[in-house]
C-alpha cells in the first residue's frame, strides 16, 4: 500500500511538471522522463564522484536541471511556439533521446544506486516495517505540493505566472514578462522533475531507461485532467495503487501494463480525465 | 528558365496521374534506374530492399499524420502486428505466402480500426500519447503470448515463397519489395486525389469546417487509421522476412520514433516526402557506420600536423567517442531537432523551395513558404 502511494507520488510529480508547462505555453514535453533522469543521474554523479553529502547534491542536482531547464527553453523551445502541436511533440521527443544519449555517455549505460540517509532503514508501524524511503517520497511530494502551492498563490511571481499561463497577450500588455515567466515555469518543471528523480534514485535504480517512468505519468497526467495540478497528483498516486493492485490480483504482465489501459480507457470514455475542462471551438 | 505551364486540351489530362509528359518520363527514367541497381551495386542491395519497406511505413504514416493530421506514436506496433500474423499464418499455419500478406492486411486494419475509434474523441497530443500506451500494450502482448508469438525467444522467419516460387536471394527480394511499394504508391497516390484523400486533408486542415462541409468525422478518420494501419501491417509481413527472425524488442517506441523520423524529416504532407524520409532513415545507420570508421582517421589526419602524438591521441580518443553505444539514437534526435526547428517542411520541402527559386529566378520571395504562426488560444482550437 505504502509502496504503490509512493511510486504513485513519483508518477504525480512528473504529471506535475507535464501540467505545470502544458498550463502555460500550451506545449507537452515529453522530454520530462529523461529531466527525471538527468536529476537521478546529477546527485548521483555529486554524492559518489565528488563525494559530496546527500542534501547538498540534491540542492545542486535540482538547481542544475532547473537551470537546464531554463536555458532549454530560452534557446530552443521558444522558438517553436505558435507553431503546430506536433512539432512541439516531436521537438521534446527528440530532446530526450538527445539526453538519454548524453547520459548513456557521461556516465555510462550501467546500473547505478544512490546511497541516501535513508537506505534500507525501516520502522516498525503498528506491526508493518516501513522503509524510510518510501516515507522521503510521500513526504517530500506533499512539502514540495506546499511549497509549489505556496508560490503560485501568495507570490508575485507566482500570480505573474498564473496570469501569462491564462491570456498571454494580455498578461504582456500589464508589463509582466512573459517570456522570462515561461523560462521559469520550464525551471520549475525541471526542478520538479529532478526532486522526483533524487526520490526515486533510492528506490528504483539509476539507469539511462529510468525517463520511461514519464510515460506512466502520462497516464497520471491525463487521468487528472491535462491542465489539472490537484488531478496530476491525484491521478498520479491512483496510477500507483492500480499498479500495485494489479500487480497482486492480476496475471502476470498485466502490472506493467496496468497504466496504458488506464491511459487508453480514460481517454476513449472521458477525455477531459477528473478534473479537466475541455475546450471546442465556437463559430 | 521560365515557368512552366501545362496546356490542357482534354479532360483526360487531368485524369493522368503524371502532371505531363516530361515529369512521367522523369519517373519511368527513375524506374529504369531501380530496376538495373542491383547489377550496379550488388553490395548495398540489402539495404536498399529496407528502403523500400520503409517506404511503405513512411506511406502509412504519412497518409495518417501528414493527411489526415493524426500522429501516430504507435506505428511500430502496427508493424509487429502484421510481421507476427503474417509468420503465424504462413509457417504455424503453413498458408500460402499471399494469404499471410493478406491476413496480415486485414488484421492490421482491423486493430486499426480498434484504435481509431476511441481516437475519435481525442485531437492532437492525446491521440498520439493513447498510440503510445496502445503500442506498450502491443509490445506487453507480443511478449506474453507465446504460443503465437514465441515470447521473448523470438521466431525464427524463413525466404519468402510466392506462388511456389522460391525468393530466397537478396536480388529476388529487393524486387518483391519493389513491387510493393510501386503498388502501395499507386494506391495511395489515387486515393488522395479520390473523395476519401480529399476528406482526410480536409479534416487534417479543419476538423470543424469539414464536419461542416459534411464530412463524416467518424468514417473517415476510423478508414484512415484503417488503410495507414493495413499498409503497415503489408510492411510489416516484408519486413519478418528482411530481418529474418522476429522478437517483440525490435519493436519499440524507438521505431515508432524512428518512423515519425521519417515522415518530418523527409516532408509532411506529401508522398515524396514519405519516400525521402525512407531512404534518409534506412541509409542513415550505413552511413553512420561507415563514418564510425573514417571520422577518427580524417581528424587524426588534420591534427597530426600539431605533432604525431597530437594525431595519434585524436584519434583514440575520437574512435573512443564515436564508438560509445548511445550516439546513435542521439544523433537521430539532433537530426530530429534540427529539421523541426530549421526546415520544418522536411527534404521535401527543401525540393521545392529550390525548384521555385529557379523557376521564378530573380523574383523567389522566402516569405512564400513562411507558416503562419497561431498565438492565441481560440486560433489553435481547429
Amino acid at each position: 500500500m505504502l509502496n504503490g502511494l509512493a511510486v504513485g507520488c513519483i508518477y504525480g510529480l512528473v504529471a506535475l511538471g507535464f501540467v505545470l508547462i502544458y498550463k502555460a505555453t500550451e506545449l507537452v514535453n515529453f522530454a520530462q522522463g529523461d529531466l527525471l533522469m538527468l536529476g537521478a543521474f546529477t546527485c548521483y554523479m555529486f554524492v559518489v564522484w565528488y563525494g559530496v553529502g546527500y542534501w547538498v547534491a540534491f540542492a545542486l542536482a535540482v538547481a542544475l536541471v532547473a537551470l537546464f531547464g531554463a536555458v532549454l527553453d530560452a534557446t530552443i523551445l521558444r522558438r517553436i511556439i505558435g507553431q503546430p502541436q506536433f512539432s512541439v511533440v516531436m521537438l521534446t521527443i527528440g530532446l530526450g533521446a538527445i539526453f538519454r544519449s548524453f547520459a548513456s555517455i557521461a556516465w555510462g549505460s550501467e546500473i547505478y544506486t544512490l546511497p541516501t540517509p535513508f537506505s534500507a532503514r525501516a520502522t516498525r508501524l503498528a506491526g508493518v516495517a516501513v522503509s524510510h524511503e518510501y516515507v522521503s517520497i510521500i513526504i517530500g511530494t506533499v512539502v514540495l505540493c506546499a511549497v509549489l502551492y505556496a508560490f503560485f498563490t501568495f507570490t508575485r511571481i507566482g500570480l505573474a505566472m498564473q496570469a501569462s499561463s491564462q491570456n498571454q497577450l494580455a498578461a504582456y500588455y500589464m508589463g509582466i514578462p512573459v517570456k522570462l515567466m515561461f523560462s521559469l515555469i520550464w525551471a520549475i518543471s525541471a526542478g520538479v522533475a529532478a526532486i522526483a528523480g533524487v526520490l526515486l534514485a533510492p528506490v528504483s535504480l539509476i539507469d539511462i531507461n529510468l525517463g520511461f517512468i514519464g510515460l506512466k505519468a502520462f497516464a497520471a497526467a491525463v487521468l487528472g485532467g491535462f491542465g489539472s495540478i490537484p488531478g496530476a497528483l491525484v491521478g498520479g498516486i491512483t496510477i500507483g495503487l492500480i499498479e500495485l493492485f494489479s500487480g497482486a490480483y492480476l496475471p502476470q504482465g498485466f502490472k506493467d501494463v496496468a497504466a496504458y489501459v488506464v491511459l487508453l480507457v480514460v481517454l476513449a470514455v472521458r477525455p477531459q480525465g477528473m478534473f479537466g475542462a475541455i475546450t471546442r471551438k465556437k463559430v | 528558365m521560365s515557368v512552366r505551364f501545362v496546356f490542357k486540351t482534354s479532360y483526360d489530362q487531368d485524369l493522368g496521374i503524371f502532371r505531363d509528359d516530361v515529369q512521367r518520363n522523369w519517373y519511368l527514367a527513375l524506374l529504369v534506374g531501380l530496376l538495373v541497381l542491383p547489377l550496379l551495386i550488388p553490395a548495398y542491395v540489402v539495404d536498399v530492399s529496407l528502403v523500400f519497406i520503409y517506404g511503405l511505413c513512411g506511406l502509412s504514416l504519412m497518409v495518417l499524420a501528414g493527411y489526415t493530421g493524426l500522429v501516430s506514436l504507435g506505428h511500430a506496433a502496427f508493424l509487429g502486428i502484421g510481421a507476427y500474423t503474417h509468420v503465424y499464418v504462413v509457417h504455424d499455419l503453413g498458408l500460402p505466402w499471399v494469404v499471410g500478406v493478406a491476413l496480415a492486411c486485414v488484421v492490421t486494419a482491423a486493430v486499426g480500426v480498434l484504435v481509431g475509434l476511441p481516437a475519435l474523441r481525442m485531437t492532437g497530443v492525446y491521440l498520439s500519447i493513447a498510440t503510445l500506451a496502445f503500442a506498450l500494450i502491443i509490445q506487453e502482448a507480443l511478449t506474453r503470448w507465446e504460443r503465437v508469438t514465441g515470447g521473448l525467444k523470438g521466431k525464427a522467419v524463413e525466404k519468402p515463397v510466392v506462388f511456389g516460387v522460391h525468393l530466397g536471394g537478396d536480388t529476388a527480394f529487393y524486387f518483391l519489395c519493389l513491387a510493393f511499394l510501386i503498388a502501395g504508391l499507386w494506391l495511395t497516390g489515387n486515393l488522395l486525389r479520390a473523395p476519401t484523400g480529399r476528406a482526410w486533408v480536409a479534416i487534417r486542415d479543419s476538423e470543424i469546417a469539414a464536419q461542416s462541409m459534411g464530412v463524416n468525422l467518424a468514417v473517415y478518420k476510423t478508414s484512415a487509421f484503417a488503410y495507414s494501419a493495413a499498409l503497415m501491417g503489408v510492411a510489416g509481413a516484408l519486413f519478418a522476412h528482411k530481418i529474418g527472425f522476429l522478437a517483440p524488442d525490435i519493436f519499440t517506441v524507438l521505431l515508432s520514433i524512428q518512423f515519425l523520423l521519417m515522415v518530418v524529416v523527409g516532408g509532411l504532407g506529401s508522398l515524396h516526402g514519405a519516400l525521402f524520409g525512407a531512404v534518409f532513415v534506412a541509409l542513415l545507420p550505413v552511413a553512420i557506420s561507415q563514418a564510425r570508421d573514417s571520422i577518427p582517421v580524417w581528424l587524426s589526419a588534420i591534427a597530426s600536423p600539431f605533432g604525431k602524438e597530437a594525431g595519434a591521441a585524436t584519434f583514440l580518443a575520437v574512435d573512443q567517442f564515436v564508438k560509445k553505444p548511445g550516439l546513435e539514437p542521439g544523433l537521430f534526435g539532433v537530426i530530429l531537432v534540427l529539421f523541426i526547428l530549421f526546415e520544418p517542411l522536411g527534404i521535401y520541402g527543401r525540393w521545392r523551395k529550390i525548384q521555385l527559386y529557379f523557376s521564378t529566378f530573380p523574383l523567389y520571395k522566402r516569405a512564400t513558404f513562411r507558416r503562419q504562426k497561431t498565438y492565441m488560444r481560440s486560433e489553435r482550437l481547429r
